[in-house]
């Protein structure tokens, strides 16, 4: 048995939820492998070789893989596929991109955003919103899994010391062609590996109230921040603060949620966070069904009032 | 240009889905449906296409039992001109999905297929980028915003850290996030008006490809349920509570 888990990075560093993914790999069974697709990407194939229980880092570095075109890096994974009895990549924008691209053209039905790892070989992955888990065994000899990133421990990031080895794909399909990125670069802890989030919904109003209420509270936290669906369709953060079924699952130590419903979409992205604390002015609001701790409130009189007391 | 448009009818998402005491799956009986939220953004984008000249045709499809019907008179009363019904027993699986729609597409030749990102029922996210593989096609997934720049199509698409625009070469695929359009809902007189539209009936049979599962649902449960926690009389509580955690020096 081996498993082949392919490295989510930005060519500088390894995206924690491969670590993720590599533990879940060490459950299947067998040996180790990651394959590191990237341009310029040296710093993470050698990071990737450090991880504990990795056996062997695969490196394709080409520009065809410098911003993970999925027409381009399939074929790449399609190709070194026969070695292995498993392709597993964390469920991020990355996995669920390219995944299925390699699944269809082996023959696999892939199995999505798995949580669990059951000892008759079955898997458990969340459906409906997380309110149906769905306990799956596949009849395909070959697997093919993305692996939701708050299910299982990161591996150690050291404490391995796999062998680098050089690989090569065809390149550039010639069908996608990278124009260009906006990504946000932020200060504060990254929204789905973060130990404290606070969250804000469409009770914000506005992205100066998220920037006047939401953000002095963040920075006492050390947190990173989030947001409800309303609140990123209005326009007030950025697409990437999603949380929930279609946006980014989350677990972090502690949640804050404030002026956020709790709508079935919301919480099945945060709703395995250890404590999760609601602030709203709506006491029969669906957010404290599930919340450790609920304050009844008006949003704009205690998020100061809670800011200034930290 | 010519855009295909498959629409899946699932549980609303307003519905909270409860589970089978047999553990067998969702209980659907008696429980309103509705076309995939998703897929209503694609049949809108489509539909906007047609509306600014880009395309010519809207053709929606829809895969499962025969009740589909109704969703795809959703997408044609929103402004598509013809359906595909494709009847089959059981739920195919995405792989199933995927041979279904490829062998559509090879009979209708479009330009562009537009598909929602997931399916709120089954959570998967795999069929567009499945299709995409199938036909060796480009894939613009998670779109946010869709243009057409001379031969190519640019799409803008929603990822981890922000966002990132990719030029596709035609024909694509493009499958939409929620922040591409806000769906319109169908005024009556289209609602009458779709029902006169075509819809095509076919049985998976048709055409020839294996859609036999490869997954065996050995049960579905609930998932542990958390317990309301206390409502604390005020901030005094909240911070003595974070400073308990440790969160808070
Ligand atoms: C296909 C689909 C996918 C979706 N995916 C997601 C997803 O991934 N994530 C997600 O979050 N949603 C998702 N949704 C949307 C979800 O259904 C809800 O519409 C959304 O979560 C509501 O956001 P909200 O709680 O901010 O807004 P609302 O539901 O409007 O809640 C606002 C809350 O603020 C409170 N409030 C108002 N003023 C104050 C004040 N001054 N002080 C304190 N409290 C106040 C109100 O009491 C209310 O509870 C999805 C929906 C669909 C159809």
């Amino acid at each position: 048995m081996s498993t082949l888990v392919i490295a989510d990075h930005d060519n500088s560093e390894l995206g924690s939820a491969t670590l993720v993914a590599v533990t879940a790999a060490q459950k299947l069974g067998g040996d180790v492998t990651v394959l590191v697709a990237g341009e310029g990407s040296q710093a993470v194939a050698d990071a990737a070789a450090k991880v504990e229980g990795v056996a062997k880092v695969l490196h394709a570095d080409d520009a065809a893989y410098g911003h993970g075109v999925a027409e381009n890096l399939a074929p790449l994974i399609e190709g070194l596929a026969g070695d292995y009895e498993n392709i597993v990549a964390p469920a991020t924008s990355m996995g669920k991109n390219v995944m299925p691209r390699v699944a269809a053209k082996l023959d696999i039905q892939q199995i999505s955003d798995i949580i669990a790892i059951n000892d008759d070989g079955s898997f458990d992955r969340p459906t409906y919103a997380g309110n149906a888990i769905a306990t799956v065994k596949t009849s395909d000899a070959k697997k093919v899994i993305t692996v939701r990133g708050t299910a299982f421990d990161k591996a150690n990031a050291e404490g391995g010391s796999a062998s680098v080895e050089a690989v090569s794909g065809p390149g550039d399909s010639g069908k996608t062609e990278f124009v260009s990125a906006e990504i946000a670069e932020s200060e504060r802890p990254e929204l789905t590996s973060a130990s404290v989030i606070v969250s804000g919904g469409r009770a914000l109003q506005s992205g100066e109230n998220f920037e006047k209420y939401i953000e002095p509270l963040a920075d006492k936290l050390g947190a990173a921040i989030g947001a409800s669906r309303a609140a990123v369709d209005a326009g007030y953060v950025p697409n990437d603060y999603q949380v929930g079924q279609t946006g980014k699952i989350v677990a972090p130590e502690v949640y804050i949620a404030i002026g956020i419903s709790g709508a079935i979409q919301h919480l099945a992205g945060m709703k395995d966070s250890k404590t999760i604390i609601a602030i709203n002015k709506d006491e029969d609001a669906p957010i404290f069904q599930v919340a450790d701790y609920g304050l009844v409130a008006d949003l704009y009189e205690a998020v100061p009032e809670l800011t200034s007391k930290l | 240009m010519k855009i295909l448009v498959p629409v899946k009818r699932v549980i609303d998402y307003n519905v909270k889905p409860r589970i089978k005491s047999d553990q067998s799956g969702v209980d659907l009986a008696n429980v309103k449906m509705s076309m995939n939220p998703f897929d209503e953004i694609a049949v809108e984008e489509a539909v906007r296409l047609k509306e600014a000249g880009t395309a010519e045709e809207v053709v929606v499809v829809s895969i499962g039992e025969q009740k589909a019907q109704e969703t795809l008179r959703t997408g044609l009363a929103m402004g598509a001109d013809r359906g595909i019904l494709v009847v089959t027993e059981d739920m195919p699986e995405p792989l199933g999905i995927a041979k279904i729609l490829a062998k559509i597409t090879e009979e209708e030749s479009p330009d562009l297929v537009i598909l929602g990102k997931q399916a709120i029922d089954d959570d998967s996210n795999q069929v567009g980028q499945m299709l995409a593989a199938l036909l060796g096609w480009s894939q613009g997934t998670f779109a946010s915003k869709l243009e057409q720049d001379g031969d190519k199509l640019k799409v803008t698409r929603e990822i981890d850290g922000g966002l990132e625009t990719l030029a596709l070469s035609t024909p694509a695929i493009v499958t939409t996030d929620l922040r591409l359009n806000e769906p319109r809902y169908a005024s009556l007189p289209n609602i009458m008006k779709a029902k006169k539209k075509p819809i095509d009936e076919k049985t998976a049979a048709d055409f020839g490809v294996d859609i036999s599962p490869r997954l065996e649902t050995l049960k579905v449960t609930e998932p542990p349920k958390r317990e309301a926690g206390e409502i604390v009389p005020d901030v005094d509580t909240l911070v003595a509570k974070l400073k308990e955690m440790g969160v808070a020096a």
